[in-house]
C-alpha cells in the first residue's frame, strides 16, 4: 500500500506549460523464480518541453525499469504493469493498443541506452540503421534515407559522414557510437527523448563531449530530455530537475538548484556527500553504508530505513508519502525538515 | 580475402592427404588377395597375376603404392578397378545422383529446420514450442534406418496403394526431384531435428539481444524486428552447422541409399568395400574428403559474409 499522492508536486494543471509527459503512481513488477521483484512501486515524474530531468539513484533503484515502462520496450511477462499512467499529452499510452503505441516509438519518443556497442546490430552499416529509420517511418526510398542519414551524422558531428556511411558499429569508437545512437533517436524530432545512462561506459574527456552534444541538441529542437544517471557531477550542469529513486520510489524531487543547496532526503544527502568535490578536499568521502534493499520483500514502511542516519521507530512502520515540501519540492522522508536544516541525524 | 583462400587451399593439401592415407592404409589393410578374389574358384594363371600385380604396383612397399595413387588423383585419375575399369567413370555418375540426394536434403534441413525452429522459437514456453520440442527428440533418438524403412512403407507403399497414385516411389530414380524427395528427408531428418533446436536456441538468445530492444525501441513493426534485425544475427550459426552437415549427409547417404536403392556412391561403397575393389573405396572417400573440405571452405567464406566483424587477411 502506498500513500503517495497521484500528481507529481508540480502537478499537471492547465496554463501555457503543461508538461510533455507524465508519469502518475508507475508500478512495474517481475515475475521470476524467486518471486514478484517489485522494481518499481509508485514513481510519479513530469516532464516539460524543453526541460531536462535528471533520474537519479543507486543501480537497481528502477530508474531503466521506468523508462522502458514509459517507452512500453518491456517483455510481458515477464514484467507486469499492474498499476499506473504514462501521459504523453494527455494521451495514456499504457491504454493503447500495441498498434497505436508503437506510432510514439521513435517518432515522438525515442531512447538511447548506455552501452553503444550493443545497442547497435552488429551486421548492418551505421548508414543503413539511421537511414531505416526514414525508411520505415516516412516510407521514403533507401537513397535518400541515406541522404539524411548524412546530414545526421553530420549533425552529431562524426567527421568524415559520407565516407562512414558504410561502416559496421563494430568500426568506431566509443564516443562515435554513441553519437550515432544519438543521430538514431533525434532522426524524427522526437518530444521526448530518454537518455539511459548516455556515458557511463564511456571516458571521461568522452562523456563530457556526448553531454554537450546532447544539451545542444536538446537547445536546438527544444524537446524534452530525460536523463538518467549514476552521476551528480553531470547532474548540475545540464538538468533543470531532478528525481531521486531508491527502491523502485521516488525519495526526492526537487528544482536541481535546490537539491544542491539543501537536499531533503537523507539518501540524497549521501550520494550528494559521496560526490568528490574540490571544495570539499580533505573532508572524508561520505559512502552509503549498507546494502539496496530486497525488491522482493519491501517493508511497509521506509525502505531506506537500514541504512539511515536519521532513522526513528515509527520509520520502518509507518508508509512514507511523498510529502509536498514546496511549491515544486516533495520528499519521501517523515523527517524532511531536519535533514533540511542539515543536522546529521 | 584472395590470399586468405589461396591459405586456405593450400591448408587443404596436407589434410586430404592425410585423409586419404589413412583410408588407403585401411583398406589395403583388409585382409585377403585382391587379386586372388578376383579370380575366385578359377585356377590362377601365374603370368596374368604377376603382370596384375605390377600394374597396380602391389609387389611395391605400401607407401610408394599410395604415392602412385595420391599423384594420379591430383592428375584427375583414379585408377582403374582391378577389371580394367576407369574409377573416376564408375563415380561420376553415381557421384551426381548422391549430389542430387544431399542437396535435396540440404534444402529441406535449411527450409523445415529454420522455419520449425523459428515457429517455436516465437512461442517459446508456450504449447506449439514445447510440441517442436518433444518431437524433434524423438526424431534424434529413432535410428535412420528405421525412420527409412517406415516411411517407405507409409508414404510409399501403403499410400500407393490406398490412392492408387504413387506420390512418393520407393525405389530408383526414374522420376527425376520426385524420387528424391522421400529418401532425401529420411536422409535429413535427424539434421531437421538439430537445426530446429539450433534455431530455436539461437533465435530465443538473439531476442533478447540489446539492439533488438533497439529495434523495438526505434519503432520497428514486430515483422521487421524478428525477420530482419534478429533472423540475420541468429543465422550466422546456422549458416556453419548447415555447410558443415553437408558432409555430413553425403556420408549418410550409404544408409539411405542401400534402403531406396538409389544407385549413388553410397550404394556403391557399399558395394566396392564388399567387393574389394580398393580402387573405388579409396576413390570415393577421396572424393567425399574433398566435398567436405570445399563446404567447410565455402563456410567461412559465408561466414564473412554474414558477419561483417570477420574479416580475413
Ligand atoms: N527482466 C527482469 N526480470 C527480473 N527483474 C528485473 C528485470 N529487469 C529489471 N529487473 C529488476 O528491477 C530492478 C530495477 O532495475 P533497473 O534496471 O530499473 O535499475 P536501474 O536503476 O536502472 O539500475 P542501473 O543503475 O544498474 O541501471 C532491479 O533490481 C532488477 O533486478
Ligand atoms: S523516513 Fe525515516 S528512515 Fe526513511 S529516510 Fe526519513 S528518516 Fe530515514
Ligand atoms: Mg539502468
Amino acid at each position: 500500500m502506498t500513500s503517495t499522492p497521484p500528481l507529481p508536486a508540480w502537478g499537471t494543471g492547465g496554463g501555457e506549460n503543461e508538461p510533455l509527459l507524465t508519469v502518475e503512481d508507475l508500478h512495474v513488477e517481475f515475475t521470476t523464480r524467486q518471486g514478484v521483484v517489485k522494481a518499481v512501486n509508485g514513481v510519479s515524474y513530469a516532464l516539460r518541453a524543453g526541460e531536462t530531468l535528471a533520474v537519479l539513484g543507486e543501480s537497481g533503484s528502477g530508474k531503466s525499469v521506468t523508462a522502458q515502462a514509459i517507452m512500453g520496450i518491456l517483455d510481458t511477462p515477464p514484467a507486469r504493469i499492474p498499476k499506473g499512467r504514462v501521459r504523453f499529452r494527455g494521451t495514456d499510452l499504457l491504454r493503447l493498443s500495441e498498434d497505436a503505441r508503437s506510432q510514439f516509438r521513435g517518432r515522438r519518443i525515442s531512447m538511447i541506452f548506455q552501452d553503444a556497442l550493443s545497442a547497435l546490430n552488429p551486421v548492418f552499416t551505421v548508414g543503413s540503421q539511421i537511414g531505416e529509420m526514414f525508411q520505415v517511418h516516412q516510407g521514403v526510398s533507401r537513397r535518400d534515407a541515406e541522404r539524411r542519414a548524412v546530414e545526421l551524422m553530420d549533425r552529431v558531428r562524426i567527421p568524415g559522414a559520407r565516407q562512414r556511411l558504410h561502416d559496421y558499429p563494430h568500426q568506431f569508437s566509443g564516443g562515435m557510437r554513441q553519437r550515432i545512437m544519438i543521430a538514431m533517436a533525434i532522426a524524427l524530432d522526437p518530444e521526448v527523448l530518454i537518455a539511459d545512462e548516455p556515458t557511463t561506459a564511456l571516458d571521461v574527456t568522452v562523456q563530457a563531449q556526448i553531454m554537450e552534444l546532447l544539451a545542444e541538441v536538446q537547445r536546438e529542437s527544444g524537446m524534452g530530455l530525460i536523463l538518467i544517471t549514476h552521476d551528480l557531477g553531470v547532474v548540475a550542469d545540464v538538468a533543470d530537475k531532478i528525481v531521486v529513486m531508491y527502491g523502485g520510489r521516488v525519495v526526492e524531487n526537487a528544482p536541481v538548484h535546490d537539491v544542491y543547496r539543501s537536499p531533503a532526503h537523507p539518501y540524497t544527502r549521501g550520494l550528494l556527500e559521496s560526490v568528490p568535490r574540490i571544495d570539499r578536499k580533505g573532508r572524508e568521502l561520505y559512502a552509503i553504508a549498507g546494502m539496496p534493499p530486497n525488491l522482493l520483500d519491501m517493508p511497509p514502511g521506509c525502505a531506506f530505513a537500514p541504512r539511515c542516519p536519521y532513522r526513528q521507530d515509527n520509520c520502518v512502520t509507518d508508509p512514507v508519502p511523498l510529502y509536498r515540501i514546496g511549491a515544486t519540492r516533495g520528499s519521501a522522508c517523515h523527517y524532511w525538515r531536519e535533514v533540511l536544516d542539515g543536522g546529521h541525524g | 580475402m584472395g590470399r586468405y583462400l589461396i591459405r586456405r587451399l593450400l591448408q587443404a593439401i596436407p589434410v586430404l592427404l592425410g585423409a586419404t592415407l589413412l583410408i588407403y592404409a585401411v583398406v589395403f589393410a583388409l585382409p585377403g588377395d585382391p587379386v586372388a578374389s578376383m579370380f575366385g574358384e578359377k585356377r590362377m594363371d601365374e603370368d596374368i597375376v604377376n603382370i596384375i600385380r605390377e600394374q597396380y604396383h602391389l609387389n611395391d612397399p605400401f607407401i610408394v603404392q599410395y604415392w602412385h595413387y595420391i599423384s594420379g588423383v591430383f592428375q584427375g585419375n583414379f585408377g582403374r578397378t582391378f577389371a580394367g575399369v576407369e574409377v573416376s567413370e564408375i563415380i561420376a555418375g553415381k557421384f551426381q545422383v548422391t549430389l542430387n540426394l544431399a542437396f535435396t536434403a540440404l534444402v529441406m534441413e535449411a527450409v523445415i529446420g529454420v522455419g520449425l525452429g523459428l515457429y517455436a522459437a516465437l512461442r517459446r514456453g508456450r504449447a506449439q514450442d514445447t510440441l517442436v520440442l518433444a518431437s524433434t527428440l524423438v526424431l534424434i533418438s529413432i535410428p535412420t534406418l528405421v525412420t527409412g524403412f517406415v516411411l517407405q512403407l507409409l508414404l510409399g507403399v501403403k499410400l500407393k496403394q490406398s490412392t492408387g497414385i504413387e506420390i512418393f516411389p520407393v525405389a530408383g530414380v526414374s522420376d527425376g526431384l520426385r524420387s528424391y524427395l522421400l529418401p532425401a528427408f529420411v536422409l535429413a531428418g535427424t539434421s531437421i531435428a538439430y537445426l530446429t533446436r539450433l534455431t530455436r536456441t539461437n533465435l530465443v538468445e538473439t531476442l533478447r539481444a540489446d539492439y533488438i530492444r533497439t529495434a523495438v525501441a526505434k519503432g520497428m513493426p514486430r515483422r521487421r524486428v524478428i525477420g530482419r534485425h534478429a533472423l540475420r544475427n541468429a543465422l550466422i550459426p546456422l549458416v556453419t552447422y548447415l555447410g558443415a552437415d553437408l558432409g555430413t549427409l553425403m556420408g549418410g547417404a550409404v544408409i539411405t541409399e542401400t534402403i531406396f536403392n538409389l544407385p549413388g556412391i553410397g550404394q556403391e561403397l557399399f558395394r566396392s568395400v564388399y567387393e574389394r575393389q580398393q580402387p573405388v573405396v579409396v576413390g570415393i572417400v577421396t572424393l567425399l574428403v574433398l566435398v567436405y573440405i570445399l563446404a567447410n571452405l565455402i563456410v567461412d567464406l559465408l561466414y564473412a559474409v554474414l558477419d561483417p566483424r570477420i574479416r580475413y587477411e
